[in-house]
């Protein structure tokens, strides 16, 4: 079965194709939904929007979130603190798709909560708020056949992560299954700035692309311009950021305003590092 | 169709990408290991010779009033360590040897299972660092301070709620990152493919020695075994050679806590639902939202929110019994096998015993009973103390 990498009906492919003839990357923050609370969470996500992000990652809170870093899992807690339920968030995606019609919205969560709502229902639902795209954390290539599913029924595109020592069949699968982009790593670990990308990951990106791929946005440790001009030179088609971003939130709790105008320079300022 | 990462519709390996290969390649090794005589013969020899296997079988003299019932205790109390831990914690760390790596992380609750790791760390030249919630660490002081002078890093957890579910989490996100280096060495028959295996093919010696020593006491199998049930190793450990016995009846007895009608316990198959909890589907303890609900027992070691999915899929199949039994009822055993016995057992095997008094009672037949008494009470003498002077008593 051959696949066109990028699917032009879909808002990513429209992304990748208008940054490819502005000559630039994609700049994709991330934020936990709800964090800090339901309120100033939709005004977080606007200002990301407002900052020139080219698409979204957004994470639903869950008590266990085993593949994040300090950083991420103390926003899941501080959304988790004041109630924040899946159906918050799919409140609040519909919130930001509302005010925005054309922006890329993935979804990265843990299997629990697609289960706990029950995978049709869960995939459904997402699509009716504009989600377009769901990576289960806790869900590898080969135990993901039923997520895959529910997600292509859907019309939701499935996210998998490339990994540095993935060996080439997973990476042979991970192009094939995947759908939108291809979340990709250069280094072991969890999420965070403490670890940075390590560069370059141009060898898995290489594969990538002789497997036809979705396009690979480079995430993990990416917390400066540099770290994404560095993704963007090792091939890459753009860069996800999210301890970077959350970390913003957490040092301006007190302070609403900072926090938005914050966010709103930081992810200026990374996506004018997108250039090419 | 034979997925040997599931057993019926439980198990599986729900883990980021990134821990795949390690996974995989800690199968491979287990498996080519269960095929090679030297490493059988290595892992024997230290059973016996330094962990002291074969463990007794005692027939119970005075605590049961029942003239119909035989009651008897397979010993794990008296393994090296304490606690069936030993068996298979052993194992695991000569396959960290057979990967070629030298370092070890594990999680641990009461800090049972940290010792484990750390008395086979030191024996084997193992580097250990040891992830326990902050709330355990200061209510186990006495374990903590066995893991160091074992030369066992001992690292605090204080995210989340602070106790074992939060060690797991940091202990799988330290295996993301040094996975090269690093063997996990996960302390029950729970978590992702194929720690639910290995950790039950490690302990299954309990249920085969049982065997065994009955038939040589009795000339007949027994009716039945039971055990205790958190994650589930000693219990899987028991029941594994009865499985295909069809007249042995698999009791595994649930933390049932303040109450199986509270919410605070930790009966995971009696009151739980099916999720997915630290890489595998199972029972564990949720919210309608699919977040994880904290678990409670007076006994640290089965205060666990999940439970291995092997005991899922017995339950499921009816193969095995699972029932509660309350802090209150195993405190009780816990005194009445001190004082008729002289054997002071954990607070988590006081919970199997207690259900095996109620269970003497009922019975009408002859009838033959093992108790896996998976470890011994000295760890929980202080937690004991406090409890029973507040409620007096003693």
């Amino acid at each position: 079965m051959s696949q066109t990498a990028i699917q032009k009906t879909d808002r990513y492919g429209k992304m990748f194709a208008r940054l490819s003839e502005l000559n630039q990357g994609a700049f994709v923050p991330f934020v936990t939904i709800g964090d800090p609370n339901k309120e100033l969470s939709v005004e977080i996500i606007k200002s990301l929007i407002d900052g020139g992000a080219d698409g979204l990652e957004l994470g639903i809170p869950f008590s266990d979130p085993i593949a994040d870093g300090p950083v991420i899992q103390a926003a899941n807690i501080r959304a988790l603190k004041v109630n924040i339920n899946t159906q918050d968030c799919f409140d609040i995606i519909k919130q930001v798709r509302q005010y925005n019609a054309d922006i890329p919205i993935g979804l990265l969560l843990y299997s629990n909560l697609v289960f706990k709502r029950g995978l049709e229902a869960f995939y459904q639902d997402a699509k009716a708020v504009g989600v377009d795209s769901i990576l289960v954390a806790d869900v590898p290539l080969h135990e993901s056949k039923m997520f895959r599913k529910a997600a292509m029924s859907n019309g939701i595109d499935p996210i998998f992560i490339a990994t540095p020592n993935a060996p080439d069949d997973t990476l042979r699968e991970c192009a094939s299954y995947g759908r939108g982009y291809t979340y990709l790593l250069s280094r072991a670990g969890v999420t965070g700035t403490e670890t940075k990308a390590q560069m370059p990951a141009t060898s898995i990106v290489t594969k990538l692309k002789e497997y036809h791929s979705a396009p690979a946005l480079l995430g993990f440790g990416i917390s400066t311009p540099d770290d994404v001009k560095a993704a963007l030179n090792a091939g890459a088609a753009g860069a996800i950021s999210g301890s970077a971003v959350v970390k913003i939130i957490e040092a301006n709790l007190d302070t609403p305003q900072a926090m938005l105008s914050g966010l709103q320079q930081f992810v200026a300022s990374m996506k004018a590092a997108t250039a090419l | 169709m034979n997925n040997p990462a599931y057993f019926g519709e439980f198990g599986g390996m729900f883990v980021p990408e990134l821990l795949v290969p390690a996974l995989k390649q800690l199968e491979n090794e287990f498996n080519k290991s269960q095929t090679d005589p030297a490493f059988q013969a290595e892992l024997e020899k230290l059973l016996n010779e330094y962990a002291g296997r074969p463990t007794p079988l005692t027939l119970t003299r005075n605590l049961i009033k029942n003239p119909k019932v035989k009651l008897y205790l397979k010993r794990e109390d008296l393994l090296h360590g304490g606690a069936h831990k030993t068996n298979q914690v052993l194992g695991q760390a000569l396959l960290t040897q057979r990967m070629g790596k030298k370092q070890v992380i594990a999680e641990t609750g009461a800090g049972q299972h940290g010792v484990a790791t750390a008395l086979a760390c030191a024996l084997l030249g193992l580097k250990c660092r040891i992830y326990m919630g902050a709330k355990d660490v200061a209510r186990q002081q006495p374990n903590v301070f066995r893991m160091k002078l074992m030369g066992a890093e001992v690292i605090p957890v204080t995210a989340g709620s602070g106790t074992l579910k939060d060690a797991v989490n940091e202990a799988l996100r330290d295996w993301s990152a040094n996975y090269k280096e690093a063997h996990y060495l996960l302390g029950t028959a729970a978590g992702p493919h194929p720690f639910p295996t290995i950790v039950r093919e490690f302990q299954k010696v309990i249920g085969e020695e049982a065997k065994q020593q009955v038939l040589k006491a009795e000339g007949r199998l027994p009716d039945a075994v039971l055990a205790c049930v958190g994650g589930g190793s000693n219990a899987i450990g028991m029941f594994t050679d009865f499985i295909d016995e069809p007249s042995v009846k698999l009791i595994g007895v649930e933390p049932a806590g303040k109450g199986l009608d509270t919410h605070e316990h930790g009966a995971t198959i009696c009151k739980g639902t099916k999720g997915i909890l630290h890489g595998t589907y199972t029972y564990i303890m949720q919210n309608d939202d699919g977040q994880i609900e904290e678990s409670y027992s007076v006994s640290a070691g089965l205060d666990y929110p999940a439970v291995g999915p092997q005991h899922a899929f017995l339950h499921e199949t009816g193969r095995a019994q699972y029932v509660g039994i309350t802090d209150t009822e195993a405190l009780e055993a816990f005194q009445l096998l001190a004082k008729n016995e002289g054997i002071i057992p954990a607070l988590e095997s006081s919970h199997a015993l207690a259900y095996a008094l109620k269970y003497a009672e009922q019975q009408t037949e002859e009838s033959i009973l093992v108790v896996n008494l998976s470890g011994r009470g000295d760890k929980d003498l202080s937690h004991v103390m406090d409890v029973l002077s507040k409620g007096d008593q003693l």
